[in-house]
């Protein structure tokens, strides 16, 4: 249940500053829709299964935890991460470019 | 001539996805140069290779697979090659090798970053074309992604940043919707392996988790209702990125769309419904939307959003049939699509501009790029004897086939609204008065399709603006920008007076794609590797 509020809050929260606009809201509700999303693949794998397995002596699957949707999420993170950076650097060379455009002719043609 | 399976599984298969990056890491470090872009051109020919070995290999329906590292199929990472697969591999090598020809003589070799990222955007898509796991999809989408995120703004001007923008947005949110899905489809099935997921779909609970993908995939495959994105950036970066995107990243969402379809769901009713809605409804406001448009390579993203929504109606038609259609209907609109872009791509690197009301009689300076937007044209509209008849006529034969004369009717008349589309488009550029190009008001105008001189340093394109604005300026286009168009329209052509081949194949492809129990027990039961 914990889980399901987590996802819940994290998702709308994610979703409002997505559509509020603005970049900074927009780098920010990306990152929380992320985690959302992580946290379902987590609670995929089941979380009343938490045992790390071998070190506590053998591999029992009723209390073990699941690797796999463990990896999912590593994968994961990794691919948002790079994919938030680029999008802060593309949101800052917008920015400047528009700054600069600004001055030298009035904006249209945004395709967005 | 039949090849060595063990060799295909153990080294052709992967090699499709780490050649490319080799090649990347290669070019990358070497810098641009001659030899960098030799690799550039060397990579696809070798994917071609594979495919064309792969193709023999499974002709009669086999499918061969390489469980990475040997673990026992279901739990190692799979990489599988069926006809389907080595269809898309060979037509998208195809498209890679005529693009980057065409992308050099535009003069983006020059950039350093230009063909390390092609070829890491190409191993993802190769990769997407070759996984039998659904995360392993994602990621390969995400591997074609990220670079194509960099092709896309990099000519650097304020609309293309925006418009990149946009589509980075835009796949983000398709990926963060795929990724949950793919958490669901995890927790309610335990597994994310296509071929354990296959037929499950009749629980409805995995039915509606894999729904939740399906929506992602349609994102990236612009279909209606999520296409809108796709008029709004593709016609806003370099002519030769447009084309190589046109035929390689919406083209993945299609194939997953008609794989995950075909594999997971039973065509029920409520599926059947809901795919040729939504198919229809992409066939209408692709050719209205094309219809409206005042540029190039506008008209040609709204065919785009026309053309999936004949790709995808197939799959839930009349089995078999249906799915064949499907896959000729894919390799097909991959390789007329793209040749159109490539013209359209010569037209505005040549004459400055792509914008239709300020072109017009090119075809008497130029008559073998008009040539070649002529054949392109017919075969979308698709006219016998081009491969877009073929198609056609294999995609209404499954509609009657399964009695859906909606289908029938629909698929025909907005083949009549491509025509207008595609008349409108040739004679604003090809015939018609000639308007000559570049004039002074271009620059009141937002620079959203002319190759403005802020991109002469970014693409090396040379464009004397100063001489342009002079009276007619009938300079001779390169050849080697025309060549491109013209040979994807050949192909075309070829395909459409010899059918026999690919339409077999696409046969035996359908048929593997309805009854999937060799690409099942291929993938699960241990496999060759």
């Amino acid at each position: 249940m914990t889980m399901a509020i987590a996802v819940a809050v994290l998702a709308s929260v994610g979703t409002w500053l997505i559509v509020r606009g603005g970049a900074v809201r927009l780098i920010l509700g990306f990152i929380l829709l992320g985690h959302a999303v992580n946290l379902v693949i987590i609670a995929a794998g089941g979380t009343f299964r938490r045992v790390a397995p071998l070190v506590d002596g053998g591999v029992d699957l009723e209390t073990t935890a699941d690797p796999l949707p463990q990896a999912f999420v590593l994968t994961a993170i990794v691919i948002t991460f790079g994919v938030t950076v680029y999008l802060l650097s593309l949101l800052a060379r917008t920015a400047k470019s528009s700054a600069r455009d600004q001055s030298s002719r009035d904006g249209g043609g945004d395709p967005s | 001539m039949m090849p060595d399976i063990a060799f295909l599984s153990t080294w052709a298969l992967p090699l499709v996805f780490i050649g490319p990056l080799i090649a990347a890491a290669i070019t990358f470090i070497i810098g641009s140069g001659p030899v960098s872009r030799f690799i550039g051109l060397l990579v696809p020919i070798g994917v071609f290779a594979v495919s064309v070995l792969l193709v023999f290999a499974t002709i009669d329906g086999q499918v061969v697979v390489s469980q990475i590292a040997g673990w026992p199929g279901g739990v190692s990472i799979a990489f599988v090659g069926d006809l389907l697969s080595a269809l898309m591999l060979g037509a998208s090598a195809v498209l890679v090798f005529v693009c980057m020809v065409f992308a050099y003589s535009a003069g983006m070799g020059i950039d350093r970053w230009f063909v390390p990222a092609v070829s890491i955007m190409t191993a993802g898509v190769y990769g997407a074309y070759v996984t039998a796991d659904l995360f392993n999809l994602f990621v390969m989408v995400e591997v074609a992604l990220l670079p194509s995120y960099i092709l896309m703004s990099r000519r650097g001007t304020l609309t293309t940043l925006r418009a990149a923008r946009l589509y980075l947005i835009v796949n983000l949110t398709a990926s963060t919707l795929f990724l949950g899905g793919l958490g669901v489809v995890y927790g309610v099935a335990g597994t994310v392996n296509m071929a354990a997921l296959a037929g499950l779909g009749v629980l409805p609970a995995v039915g509606i988790a894999t729904g939740v993908i399906l929506i992602a995939l349609m994102l990236k495959a612009a279909l209606v209702p999520t296409h809108s994105w796709l008029p709004a950036t593709y016609p806003y970066t370099s002519p030769a990125i447009t084309a190589l995107f046109s035929g390689l990243l919406t083209k993945i969402g299609a194939y997953a769309l008609l794989r995950v379809i075909s594999l997971v769901y039973e065509p029920g009713r409520l599926v059947v419904v809901i795919v040729i809605v939504v198919s229809i409804a992409s066939m209408i406001v692709g050719v209205l939307g094309a219809l409206g448009e005042g540029t190039i390579r506008g008209v040609l993203t709204f065919q785009m959003v026309s053309g999936m929504g004949y790709i995808i109606v197939g799959v839930v038609l009349a089995g078999a049939v249906g799915l064949a259609a499907v896959v000729f209907y894919l390799v097909h609109h991959m390789i007329v699509m793209t040749s159109l872009f490539l013209t359209g791509g010569t037209v505005e690197h040549e004459e400055g501009t792509g914008i239709i009301r300020r072109l017009g009689g090119l075809a008497r300076a130029h008559p073998v790029a008009a040539f070649a937007f002529l054949l392109g044209a017919l075969s979308l509209i698709g006219l016998p004897p081009f491969s877009g008849f073929w198609a056609k006529v294999g995609l209404l034969t499954a509609a009657v086939d399964a009695g859906e004369f909606v289908v029938l009717a629909v698929a025909l008349v907005v083949s009549l609204g491509t025509l207008v589309s595609m008349l409108k488009l040739g004679s604003g550029v090809f015939w018609g008065a000639p308007m000559g190009g570049r004039d002074e008001s271009d620059d009141e105008t937002p620079s959203d399709v002319t190759v403005g001189p802020e991109t002469v340093g970014a693409t090396g394109v040379a464009i004397d603006v100063a001489a342009a604005t002079e009276a007619p300026p009938v300079t001779k286009w390169r050849p080697l920008l025309v060549i491109p168009g013209l040979a994807l329209a050949l192909v075309s052509l070829g395909i459409g007076l010899y059918p026999e081949w690919l339409l077999s194949l696409t046969d035996t492809a359908g048929r593997s794609l309805d009854d999937p129990v060799v690409y099942i027990t291929a993938v699960l039961g241990g496999g060759s590797g």
